[in-house]
Order: structure tokens, then sequence, then C-alpha cells
């Protein structure tokens, strides 16, 4: 449980392997030696600090940051090897939900979900625009949020909104950062639900960045702890309670943890 | 689970069962499903590796119309459920009135909105004044430092620009009415035109609009940019009032520095247009002088530079008002920005023929 690889690097239920990597702004090391598996259909929870580099795991693994050294996987291809084509291909296969939704300001949400089906080629208006609002649908957003604008959208539907675009094309693996964060307690349950509920009918693999120990013991199958610029360990939420990382120990038996346990029973 | 691509083909033919469908139905293959699969009234789909949402909504779709789907996986028919449960009912649209009760509506609205617009600006006006009135009870509060701050940035800082213009616009006027005057040899009335037209008019209306471009657009990008990260409202909390610290160093800067600036542009018009007077019509600079002082009564500069200070209050009460309308994203800040411009400038031009209506009337 301590340590994320495996060793071999060619476990076929992995869809995302993270192996030695190195990323650094200037001299700033963020992330050193960092190992990390997303299997095939689990939710995976990555937690740490402020300032650990969560997001900027995200974006690594996205291809948006180029690691100084190491290897990123996703779906068997090397991210950081790919060109052109190849990358516009994987792309397609991931989406991608970024913390505040990330939505273009300029089109309305059904535009937005719209975006990443122009891709498609031979796809009618009639078509493109019934799937956009079946997305919008499936994030658990109400028939009148198509025509609005992001603008007039509330922080939680702005979330969902941007859930939808990243799901648009039906990929296999989920980035959500930090997707509870600045929800009331009743709308991040929701959203855990959603998630979860997402995962099953799509059979999708989620990346969930997060702080929430909520949503930690609401979705997540296996958590991964960023700590010390790497994943100090990775493994289910049991296993977590047992590990005796000072900080670890301090995020799962804090306060704020026991309530969130007492409350899942 | 095979490995999926956007590649993958699908493969439509016709079985013993209906229209068989294999390989991967997905998003990427829907647009190249045959013709005969949106009429065939059996879909034969146990040959299908991988099928994703929008496929399932298609074959929902096509189930609903009273097609039958052979050969799902129970996955697949999970699948199918889901987004069948999921797919979006339509609100019924509110009925519309006939067109012109819409054309009317929207007339109606507009109309409203400029009359609350109007009426939110003598607010601003009204909070200015009342500002004004407690900084002079209470001159501790007033922020001096700020008001020159500000009339360093609207004021000594617009002073090339605004220079530099009315001596161009005297440099035109001199040069039009050269080769109009000459035409009746009455060149020596270029001066009367210059001095009347730059002192009266043209002086100090270039210069609002000059400031109302520069000032209005800066007023509602700095209040604006305030606005959009809740300080205004922090202010409040504070018992900061914002009408005194925000709105009237920046309004009484333009109200000080506005009259100045008319006055530099008066004084450089005159010498565009005594330049160019002596250039093209031979019209020396002491007789310029001398034809302007006996011709042109001290009354045009009066009313010049009288409007210079209503100018002033329009443009930053406009400016300011708009600052605070910024709501909480970028996009509103720039379309205010661009709206305070416009309409301090269209209010300048309205005021300058109320002005002249006004001058006309009381025979000034």
């Amino acid at each position: 449980m301590s340590g994320a690889g495996n060793g071999d690097g060619k476990d076929p239920e992995n869809v995302i392997e993270v192996r030695g990597l190195r990323t650094q702004f200037g001299s700033n090391v963020i992330h050193d030696g960092l190992d990390l598996d997303l299997r095939r259909g689990e939710i995976l929870g990555v937690v740490g600090g402020s300032g650990t580099g969560k997001s900027v795991l995200l974006r690594t693994i996205v291809g948006l940051i180029r690691p100084a050294a190491g290897k990123v996987r996703v779906l068997g291809q090397d991210v950081g090897q790919l060109s052109g084509a190849a990358r516009e291909a994987l792309e397609r296969r991931w989406g991608v939900m970024f913390q505040d939704g990330a939505l273009f300001s300029s089109l309305t949400v059904q535009e937005n979900v719209e975006v990443p089906l122009r891709a498609v080629p031979g796809l009618s208006d009639a078509q493109r625009e019934a799937l956009a609002q079946l997305k919008v649908s499936m994030a658990g957003l109400p028939w009148n949020a198509n025509a609005k604008y992001p603008s007039d959208l509330s922080g939680g539907m702005r979330k969902r909104a941007g859930l939808a675009r990243a799901l648009a094309l039906d990929p296999e693996i989920v980035f959500l950062d930090e997707p509870t964060a600045g929800l009331d307690p009743i709308g991040a349950d929701a959203f855990d639900r959603l998630i979860v509920g997402l995962r099953d009918a799509l059979n999708l693999s989620v990346f969930l960045v997060t702080h929430d120990l909520d949503t930690l013991h609401a979705c997540c199958d296996r958590i991964a702890v960023l700590a010390e610029k790497r994943v100090l360990v990775t493994g289910t939420m049991a296993e977590m309670l047992k590990v005796d990382h000072p900080w670890v120990h301090e995020y799962f038996h804090g306060p704020r943890a026991r309530a969130a346990m007492t409350e899942k029973g | 689970m095979t490995d999926m691509t956007q590649d993958q083909k699908l493969i439509a033919e016709d079985g013993a069962g209906g229209l068989r469908l294999s390989g991967a139905l997905t998003v990427w293959t829907l647009p190249q499903l045959p013709a005969a699969a949106a009429t065939a009234p059996v879909l034969e789909l146990s040959g299908l590796t991988r099928l994703d949402t929008a496929a399932a909504w298609y074959l929902a779709q096509r189930s609903a119309e009273g097609a039958r789907l052979d050969g799902l996986d129970a996955d697949q028919r999970k699948l199918l459920d889901t987004v069948t449960a999921a797919t979006p009912k339509p609100d019924p649209q509110p009925a519309t009135g006939p067109r012109w009760r819409e054309i009317l509506d929207m007339f109606g609205r507009k109309v409203v909105a400029a009359l609350v617009f109007l009426r939110e600006l003598a607010e601003y006006l009204g909070r200015f004044l009342a500002a004004l009135a407690r900084a002079i009870r209470h001159p501790s509060q007033f922020r001096l430092t700020s008001l020159v701050y500000h009339c360093q940035e609207t004021g000594l800082r617009a002073v090339p620009i605004v220079a530099l213009m009315a001596f161009l616009i005297g440099v035109v006027l001199a040069f039009q009415g050269a080769s109009q005057l000459t035409q009746f040899g009455a060149q020596i009335f270029v001066v009367d035109l210059i001095s009347i037209a730059v002192l009266r008019e043209l002086g100090i209306l270039l210069t609002a609009i000059i400031v109302a471009g520069r000032s209005a657009s800066a007023l509602t990008a700095s209040i604006g940019s305030m606005k959009m990260h809740e300080e205004i409202d922090a202010m409040r909390t504070l018992g900061i009032d914002p009408d005194m610290v925000l709105v009237l160093p920046r309004v009484l800067a333009l109200v000080i520095t506005l009259p100045i600036l008319g006055l530099i542009a008066d004084a450089a018009g005159l010498l565009g247009g005594a330049i160019m007077s002596w250039i093209e019509l031979g019209i020396s600079p002491s007789m310029f002088r001398y034809r302007m002082i006996a011709e042109t009564d001290v009354s045009h500069v009066i009313v010049g530079l009288s409007k210079a200070p209503v100018f002033a209050l329009v443009i930053g009460i406009i400016g300011c008002h708009a600052g605070m309308k910024v709501g909480k994203d970028a996009e509103s800040l720039g379309a205010e920005t661009s709206r305070a411009v416009v309409n301090a400038i269209f209010a300048v031009i309205v005021i300058d023929a109320l002005f002249s209506v006004f001058f006309a009337e009381v025979g000034l």
C-alpha cells in the first residue's frame, strides 16, 4: 500500500501510470520521484496540503505542464512523446473539469458542451444539439440551463456544466479538480452522488483532486496522499486510517475527519 | 474492455433478423450509419463491441419510434436505460404574442431602462454633492492626497494630448477659413472665426470629449475592478464610505482640472490659428492679437469656460456610476467601460447643445 507503483508498469488495468515524475518551476521543485496509478473504473481521490501540487499533478498528466523528468503514460501511451494527431486522439479520450468549470464565457451552456462535439465529422447540427442537451441533463442541470450564459449560473451549476463539457465525447478518464470546493454541503453531496452515478453508468475512471473529506468517504475507491513531493501512500480509506505519517494521521484523524466518519457511519 | 478509439469501424449489413450493426457504435461512427438504420423495424446489435451515450441516445430514439433492438447485453441495456432516463424533456415554450407586441414591449423596456439610468445618474450626483458637503463640514475626512493624485492623473497627464489637439484644431480652422474668406477678400475675419470658434465652442468641447474618453474609462475601470473584487463591500463593512473615498476625489479632480485643461486648449488653439494665419494669409501675430482683442468679446471666454465644470461633473458621475454597475465577471467590466465612454461623450455633446440654446436665449 505504500508507494503507488507495482514496478512493472505494464499492468493493462492501469489507465494512468506516472513513474518517477519530477516537476519544477525554476528552482522550485514541486514533485520529485512521484509514482501514481489510476486503475480502470475506479475513482481515485488525490489529497494533500495546500501547495503540495495536486492541481499541478493533474495538469502534468493532461500535458498542460511539461515534466522535468519521468514518464506519464495514459491509456498505454506516453503523453510526452505524442505529437499532432495521436495527441489529439488521446485528448478526446479524457475529459477535464477545471475548478470553476472553465466555461467559455461568450457561449451558452449548451454551446459550451457542443464545442468538443464539433470535432466529430459528419454529425448533424440537430444531433449535436440533442447530444449536448443530453449531457447537460446527465450532469444534473435543468432544461432551462441550456440557454444560460456561465455568468448567470451559480458556482455549483458552473461545475456541473464543466462536467457536462468534459463528458461530451464519452471519455474513458475524467479529471476533476476540486469538484466540491465552494459548494454547500447539500450541493457537494449531490455532486458526489453524480460522480459515482456517472462512473457506474459510463464506466469512467475518475482522477479526483479534492480537499473534501466527505467526498473521499462518499465516492473514492482509493486515496492517494501527496506529501514530501511524492505520493506518500495510496490505499482505501480503511488503510489510510492506519498510516502513522504525522500529516496523514492528522488529516484522517482530525476533528473534521471524525465528523465525516461518524456522519457516514 | 476493448481498446476504444474513434478510428474503430462500424459495419452495417442486412441480416436475417433485420439490419445488423457490428463494431463500434459511438459518436464518431454515428454519422456513418446508413439511411436504412433510421427506418429499419429491427436492429440486430449483438455484434456491437462498443456503445457510448451518443449511440445509446440514438438507439433510445429509434426504440421510442417503435423499432425493436435485438441482442444488447446487460451493460448496454443499462446504459440505454440511463440515457433514456436522462434524456431531457424540453420545457413548453411560453406562448409568444404578435410581432408588434414584441416590438412595443422591447421599446417600452428601452425607454424604462433609459429613465432608470437617468434617475440613477441623479442619485449619484446627489451622493457626490452629499459627500462634498460632508467633506466641507468635516475636512478631516477628506482625502487630499487622493485628490492631488487624481488631479495629476486626469489633469496633468492630459495636458500634452489636449494641447496638441487644440493646436491642430486652430491650424485647421485657419487653413479652411482662409481658403473660403479670401474669395470675398475678407481674410482678416479669419481672426474672428478662430477666436470665437475656439474660445466659445471647440476648445472646451473637444477637451471634454478627450477627457471623457480618457477619464471616464479610467474611472469605470478602477472603481469597477474594485467592485469586482468586493473591495467596495469590504469598505462599507469597515465603515469607510466609498462615496467619500472613491467618488468624491475622482469627480472633484475632474471638476478642478477640466477648466484648466480648457484654458490650455484655448491658448493652444489660438496659437495654432495665429501661426497658420501668419503663414497662409500673412496676418502677423501682432495684427492677430490687435484684431482679436478689438473684435472678440471676453464673454466668449466666459461662455466657453463656464461649461467646463458641468462637463466634468457629468463625465465623472457617468464614469463612477458605470464602475459601480460592474458585476462579478471581467466581461461586464469591459462592457461598462466602453458604455461609460460612449455615454460620457454623448452627454457632453447633448449638454453643449443645450448650453448653446440657453446662451442664445439669454443673449450672450
